[in-house]
Order: C-alpha cells, then sequence, then structure tokens
C-alpha cells in the first residue's frame, strides 16, 4: 500500500505575521518559514500506516518555491520515503493545487492520500475535498482516527457538535484535524539519511496544469485593532462594570 | 443572479448557521433559493418556507442524502447549479466538507469563509488566522462560497412565505458510508449562536475542576461553555468545545475567558466578541491586551466568586 502525503511550506505558526505598508499581501521576507502545522499531522499518520498497518511507500509532494525543497527533507527526516517538489515560484490556489495532485495521483496509484485539513496562511480549507471531487475518491475530513480494515478506511471526523464515523472505500482521501496525533521530531541521524533519499523536481507545466489564478487578491490589511480595557481589582467591580455594560442584567 | 444556499437542518428546524448564510445571500442581492436535503427535510421545509428572502425551498428527501456525505450531496449540487450563479454555504463541518467539492466539479475557485461582502464578486475574508482581511474578486462565472455565520446579521423567521418544490436527489454514492456519530451532550446554548460564552483554558488544572468552576458561572449567565486548544489537548473539555482557528469561530455579546493566555490560535476564534473578560493570574498575559475588561487573581477564588455574586 503506497500513501501519498503532500505538505505545504507556510510562516511559522508561532510568527504574527505583518501586513505590508502597501496592503499587496502579508510580508514573508525575512521570516521564519515551517511545515504548516497540519501536514505534520498527516506526515505522522502515514508513517504509523507504515509501522502499524503495512504501509510500503510514502510519497512526499510539496507545490512550491525551490525552499519547499526543506519541508519535504523534513518529511523524509521523520520517515517518508521519497519526495516530489512542483516548483513554482507563484501562488497556486487550492484549484491548481488539486489538479496537480490529481496528476500525480493518477500517476502514482497511492491507497491513501494524507493532507492536512487547512493550511495556516491562506486558512481555505479546500485541497483535500477538491482532490475527491477530481479524483472521484471519498473524502474523510478532519481526521481525528483513521484505521485502515482490509479495502477501506474507518475515518472518525471532528464535526460540530461532535464526532462522526465513515467508511470510505480505498483509494481514499483523508484530511487531518489537530487530535489526529503528536508528530514526532526528526532525529539527527534521520535528518543525515534523508539528505540521500530521492526528491524529483518537476513544474506544474509538466503535469498540464493552468496555475493562473482564478481569485484576484485587491487588497490585504490588518484587521481592525481592538483596544483593551481597563483592568478592574475585584470580583464587584467586574460585576459592576458588565452591569454598567449591560451585558448582564 | 441566482443563488442557492445549501440549508442545515435539525428537529425540523433550519440552524442558525444556514439564517446567517441566508444573511449573506440578502447581502449579494438577488433571487435566493435555498435546498434542504435529508430523509428529514420535509419537516423543516414547513420551517424553512417563512423565512425572509427566500424564494424557493427546495426539497431533497432522500435518505441517501441523511449524514450529509460529500460524495453524495456534492453531485447533486453540481446538477443543480447549471441553473444558479451562487453556491453559498456556511462555514460549518459540513458546509466546509461539501462546498470545495462542489467547486472543483464546477471548476471554479471557492471563496472560504467570508466576513463581507463587497459587491456580486468581491469579498473579505479573514487570512492567517485572522491576522489579515483579504479583499478578493473571483473572476469565475460561477462563484463557490462559504460562509462566517458570526459575520452576517441572520435572516429572519416569519418574514417570507416561499413555496415549496421537490427536487430529485439522484444520489449515487459507491464510495463513502456513514457508520456511527457520537454527539457530545450539552443542555446548554450552541456555542456559535450563544449570548454569551464562558470559556476556560489550561489553568483551570482538571477536567473536574474546569467543570467544577466552569459549568456553574455558565448556567448562571445561561452560557455555552468553550475552552481553548491547551484545555481540549488536556482532556478538560471535548474537541467540539474549542473556539480557534482550527476551532469554532464565534462572536458573542460577552465572552469570559477564564485561565486563558491568549495565544494567536484562540484569539482567531473569539476577537470579534463584543465585550471580553479575562480572568487570569498572568498580568501579561496577551488576552489582556484585547480585554474589555481584566480581573487579574487566582480563578479558583475568583471565579466561584464571581458566579455567587451574579
Amino acid at each position: 500500500m503506497k500513501v501519498l502525503v503532500a505538505v505545504k511550506r507556510v510562516i511559522d505558526y508561532n510568527v504574527k505575521p505583518r501586513v505590508k505598508m502597501d496592503g499587496t499581501g502579508v510580508d514573508l521576507a525575512n521570516v521564519k518559514m515551517s511545515m504548516n502545522p497540519f501536514d505534520e499531522i498527516a506526515v505522522e499518520e502515514a508513517i504509523r500506516l507504515k509501522e502499524k498497518a503495512g504501509a510500503t511507500e510514502i510519497v512526499v509532494v510539496s507545490v512550491g518555491p525551490q525552499k519547499a525543497q526543506e519541508t519535504i527533507r523534513t518529511a523524509l527526516a521523520m520517515g517518508a520515503d521519497r519526495g516530489i517538489l512542483v516548483q513554482t515560484d507563484d501562488e497556486v490556489e487550492p484549484l491548481a493545487v488539486a489538479k496537480i495532485l490529481a496528476k500525480i495521483v493518477e500517476e502514482e496509484q497511492p491507497q491513501v492520500v494524507l493532507l492536512g485539513k487547512q493550511a495556516i496562511d491562506d486558512d481555505s480549507s479546500q485541497v483535500g475535498q477538491m482532490l475527491g471531487a477530481l479524483t472521484g475518491y471519498g473524502q474523510g475530513t478532519f481526521a481525528s482516527k483513521v484505521e485502515i480494515n482490509g479495502d477501506s478506511a474507518h475515518v472518525t471526523r471532528e464535526v460540530d457538535g461532535g464526532l462522526e464515523t465513515v467508511a470510505i472505500k480505498l483509494p481514499a482521501i483523508v484530511t487531518t484535524d489537530l487530535r489526529l496525533n503528536d508528530p514526532r521530531y526528526p532525529s539527527l541521524p534521520n535528518i543525515m539519511k534523508a539528505k540521500s533519499k530521492p526528491l524529483s523536481t518537476k513544474a506544474p507545466a509538466d503535469y498540464g496544469v493552468d496555475t493562473a489564478p482564478r481569485l484576484e487578491t485587491l487588497k490585504v490589511a490588518e484587521p481592525a485593532k481592538r483596544q483593551g480595557g481597563a483592568k478592574v481589582g475585584s470580583v464587584d467591580e467586574l460585576v459592576a462594570k458588565l452591569k454598567s455594560l449591560g451585558v448582564v442584567a | 443572479m441566482k443563488i442557492l444556499v445549501l440549508g442545515e437542518h435539525a428537529h425540523g428546524k433550519v440552524k442558525d448557521s444556514t439564517l446567517a448564510t441566508l444573511g449573506a445571500a440578502a447581502k449579494l442581492g438577488g433571487d435566493t433559493d435555498l435546498l434542504l436535503i435529508g430523509s428529514e427535510a420535509q419537516g423543516a421545509a414547513d420551517d424553512a418556507k417563512s423565512i425572509g428572502g427566500v424564494a424557493k425551498v427546495l426539497v431533497a428527501a432522500d435518505a441517501g442524502l441523511d449524514h450529509e456525505l460529500a460524495e453524495s450531496v456534492a453531485p447533486l449540487l453540481h446538477r443543480l447549479m447549471e441553473g444558479y450563479d451562487v453556491l453559498l454555504a456556511s462555514s460549518t463541518t459540513t458546509g466546509r466538507n461539501i462546498a470545495p467539492r462542489v467547486a472543483a466539479l464546477l471548476d471554479v475557485a471557492q471563496v472560504s469563509d467570508i466576513i463581507a461582502v463587497e459587491g456580486p464578486d468581491t469579498f473579505q475574508r479573514p487570512i492567517y488566522a485572522g491576522n489579515a482581511i483579504a479583499t478578493v474578486r473571483s473572476k469565475d462565472a460561477k462563484k463557490v462560497i462559504t460562509v462566517r455565520g458570526t459575520a452576517f446579521t441572520k435572516a429572519e423567521r416569519g418574514a417570507g412565505s416561499a413555496a415549496v418544490e421537490t427536487v430529485d436527489a439522484g444520489v449515487s454514492n459507491g464510495v463513502t458510508s456513514f457508520v456511527s456519530a457520537e454527539a457530545s451532550e450539552s443542555e446548554r446554548p450552541e456555542l456559535t449562536s450563544a449570548k454569551i460564552i464562558v470559556s476556560g483554558g489550561r489553568a483551570l488544572g482538571s477536567s473536574e475542576q474546569f467543570h467544577a468552576l466552569i459549568d456553574p458561572l455558565a448556567d448562571k449567565l445561561g452560557a455555552a461553555v468553550g475552552a481553548s486548544r491547551a484545555a481540549v489537548d488536556a482532556g478538560y473539555a471535548p474537541n467540539d468545545y474549542q473556539v480557534g482557528q482550527t476551532g469554532k469561530i464565534v462572536a458573542p455579546e460577552l465572552y469570559v475567558a477564564v485561565g486563558i493566555s491568549g495565544a494567536i490560535q484562540h484569539l482567531a476564534g473569539m476577537k470579534d466578541s463584543k465585550v471580553i473578560v479575562a480572568i487570569n493570574k498572568d498580568e501579561e498575559a496577551p488576552i489582556f491586551q484585547i480585554a474589555d475588561v481584566g480581573l487579574v487573581g487566582d480563578l479558583f477564588k475568583l471565579v466561584p466568586e464571581l458566579t455567587e455574586k451574579l
């Protein structure tokens, strides 16, 4: 069983993003970048499928700039076997990423495709579902548990109001939620070993995918600033303040 | 412009999230039809037809659409979209699961989680956990959009009289099936639509203390209970209590943050609340930078006192 994992290089989640003065976007120059946290969970789950459920090969894909190689190397150091970088300096929208992944799925024929439920930069939460539409595969989104039983996957999903379990015929697409697992840290020897694992570089054109954006970003602005109010000294003052604000009777 | 709204319903009622999505449809302007799906759709249609701004209620009362599996619902929406320009779905787990699948079938980009409509093709949406607001214009002929419920005024019940029409569901889903659901039980108001929310963080220390302190305060205020990711990860509260970028986005009248430091990921989920109260022993906690009223001190003493004095 082959597993395909899609990873994205994004701003590190601990960094507070700064909006550019000219309103064209968020300033990413000299900002620490990392693997999208949900994608780390996807890589970890792929490795666990290899350790427990007999997955034979893990292929990691990233669509992005040359530097996204580092993100793929991180996944290889965690335990993935091989990488594919679809290199482009343009910003690629979820639909185009899904189209590229669909072509790679066709080539590689994985039984399970793992993705994060959303990237923490564009917060779109679309690629996995779109890949489902393009391949016709079933989708287990926002997964907090994945079990492979023969030719199907039981995926427990985090939904509003609780949990839901669905059975998906393999090949299946799974997008990971936070509680699926705790990703491992790559060890130093594994980081060294990852350097010699195969990583091929492609371009969107190799897959015949047009990455021209369908959405035009007109402006990126800071959200309205919230002014913190005063601190109060006691519970009595707090209650009085809440009453004066009219939020409690 | 013809707009189709994917409706969500439970117990014969259209959900609040759908009322807010209809509010966004009203901002867009145009003829708005509301689609209800599943074997209980007919029952909910009675509620739906009185909602203001709805031109027609479409009912696809097929048991194959129960549980709203994306693989069953997306082809139906794809087919119905022949007659519409815009598909609106709520940014709920249901909407976010289904809408992108429809967008890809239509070969259009999706605009996720909009918070404002600036024109027929121009929308505002938060990116980077709400640290930036992007204004985007969709160049696609048909549009698929998900709507952040807390950002729009809900459509009103009793303000309309729509016709009800049945549509053919035509379900064929050979890839997924529903197995089971586990609802977290709560008699309190639903988190995303509550007027008041009391939220607990890691500082509560244990599940027992979380319930011993947060629950009575919430009950006193008639509030819903929320939690930070740290509290959920530590097992103090169930997953679906989580407020934040990766949990629920809320905007109540009053948000009481107890023992929550205020990480970016949490703030992304609640910073549009009208009044924010923070109770924390660390006076440097980032939550105080956005709180309207702050109280520094030991929450194990302050919260019971607050519960008593309200």
